[in-house]
């Protein structure tokens, strides 16, 4: 897709986004990677950092009530990055809201989160919601990988119309360990610390 | 000689000494044993790499024309202003200054250059970007740290697209007998410098012993100071035929432009420690970012124009 490689090559150009392996190094296992979010490059910079193979069946996630409203920003998430929509706010409660997530998923596809759920003024990231725990528990088999995106928050921060071109290294870290039994609270806050302890 | 016969002796001179350097480097790659003297061989052999790369580009953009080697060193600029402010801690109010830094100012400072508007690219950051650039951080209404932040983006500015455009501007001046050939003038400085920071590497890893500046850059000693100065004054004064100068006068502004870019050397390397890094980036294979290799030549470059344009230009 001409858009994705376009996106691809302004952020290489912008921000570099060049990948660091802490890790395991890069793997065709299905995974789910979450990171810190402070901007509208982060999915892009993510995605970029991926070796080109992998980022055909790895999809971001993004907020329905912000991306799919109009033409235009439907056209760049769904045929630019291929994402996933979601809603972040329920109208039927009886409704699942992961559904089309667990729908990529049972297709095979990586996918690309932000649990914070929207964007965040400083470079660590706030409280993860409820989302990964949920769908970590649902699919025991998906690799778990944190990343940690840097810079970004001074690149192009919320509210900014002009990026500010600073060099992003994209830090993947260790998949997340998985402990049986273990409480929602516990697991999100050891999400959390894993993207922070690759800052 | 045209300049077009100096070119191409200039590259092909420029090009067997790598070769050279190529070949050395291979045979010591099997040789050497031990681990540290593996690293040492593995660095120098990336830093040759890198070489080929940097003066293959170069001499592709000059062969394009004078937009080329501008659009060149405006990249140049682009990629050495960006490292220097991700490691420079500015806040949220700087966003609109920063912006404009990296897509206002570099290609305003650029093009200047290209309309040959001396006047107006001499004074455009001193002056003008001076006053205009703290004036966009002061509407945010962030004081905190306010004349360090705006110091620190102004000081940016003028070491990576200031200083470093004085090499592309190096085409404006009219030199008589010597037009068209400014570009010979521009590779002539790049070279003095890099053989200047090589040799001095060189002399100071095999003579080194007194250290200079030791906690501002613990690899510049006074023997390889010397050794890399005799050694790049020597070559300067070598390469006088594809300058204006004759071989005294090269020998001079061989000398200075080797001093200045010790200076650059030495004062980036104290920016860079004051902002807790070790290399300004990692662009470069076995050099480090851009600003690592860019450092001496954005003190020898401003000091080269003017010393040319006083002297020598009508």
């Amino acid at each position: 897709m001409w858009l994705s490689s376009l996106f691809v090559g302004l952020v290489r150009a912008l921000v570099g986004a060049s990948p660091r392996w802490v890790g395991d190094g890069p793997s065709r296992a299905q995974r789910i990677y979450f990171a810190n979010h402070s901007s509208h490059i982060d999915t892009v910079a993510l995605w970029a950092a991926l070796p080109p193979e992998l980022r055909a069946t790895t999809r971001p996630v993004a907020a329905a009530d912000y991306w799919g409203t109009g033409a235009i920003r439907r056209y760049i998430v769904l045929k630019g990055l291929n994402a996933v929509l979601i809603q972040r706010s329920r109208s039927d409660p009886a409704a699942d809201p992961l559904q089309p997530l667990c729908e990529a998923l049972d297709r095979g596809d990586s996918l690309i989160i932000f649990p914070e759920g929207t964007r965040q003024a400083q470079p660590l990231p706030g409280p993860f919601k409820s989302g990964l725990y949920h769908l970590a528990a649902r699919y025991p088999g998906v690799e778990l990988v944190p990343v940690y995106l840097e810079n970004l928050h001074r690149s192009l921060p919320k509210g900014t119309l002009f990026p500010v071109p600073l060099i992003c290294t994209v830090r993947f870290g260790s998949a997340l360990a998985r402990i049986d039994g273990e409480g929602k609270e516990a697991f999100l806050q050891r999400a959390r610390e894993a993207v922070v302890g690759l800052a | 000689m045209s300049a077009q016969d100096k070119f191409v002796w200039l590259i092909g001179g420029i090009g067997a000494v790598l070769a050279v350097a190529s070949v050395v480097g291979w045979t010591l790659r099997r040789r050497v044993t031990g681990e540290s003297g593996r690293a040492v061989v593995d660095n120098l052999n990336a830093r040759v790499r890198a070489w080929w790369v940097m003066v293959s580009v170069f001499a592709f953009a000059f062969l394009l024309g004078k937009t080329a080697t501008l659009a060149m060193f405006a990249l140049v600029s682009f990629f050495a202003l960006r490292e220097f402010l991700t490691l420079t801690p500015t806040k949220p109010g700087d966003h609109r200054a920063l912006s404009l830094a990296f897509f206002a100012i570099i290609p305003v400072q650029y093009w200047l250059i290209g309309v040959e508007w001396y006047g107006l690219f001499a004074v455009f950051i001193p002056v003008y970007a001076f006053l205009l650039l703290p004036s966009l951080s002061a509407l945010t209404q962030d004081t905190e740290h306010f004349l360090e932040r705006s110091a620190k983006i102004q000081w940016g500015v003028m070491v990576a697209v200031y200083c470093i455009s004085h090499v592309p501007a190096l085409l404006l001046l009219d030199i008589p007998g010597y037009q068209g050939q400014g570009a010979l003038l521009l590779f002539y400085l790049l070279l003095i410098v890099q053989m200047s920071d090589v040799l001095q590497y060189v002399f100071g890893k095999l003579l080194g012993k007194t250290k200079i500046a030791p906690v501002v850059s613990p690899s510049k000693t006074v023997e390889g100071f010397v050794g890399g100065a005799a050694g790049a004054v020597a070559i300067g004064a070598a390469m006088w035929w594809i300058t204006p100068f004759t071989p005294l006068q090269a020998a001079g502004i061989a000398f200075v432009i080797v001093l200045m870019g010790f200076l650059g050397g030495l004062v980036l390397s104290a920016v860079k420690r004051s902002l807790g890094a070790k290399d300004w980036g990692t662009m470069i294979q076995g050099h480090g970012g851009m600003m690592d290799r860019m450092d001496s030549v954005s003190f020898a470059a401003p000091v080269f124009f003017h010393l040319t344009r006083y002297f020598f230009s009508a």
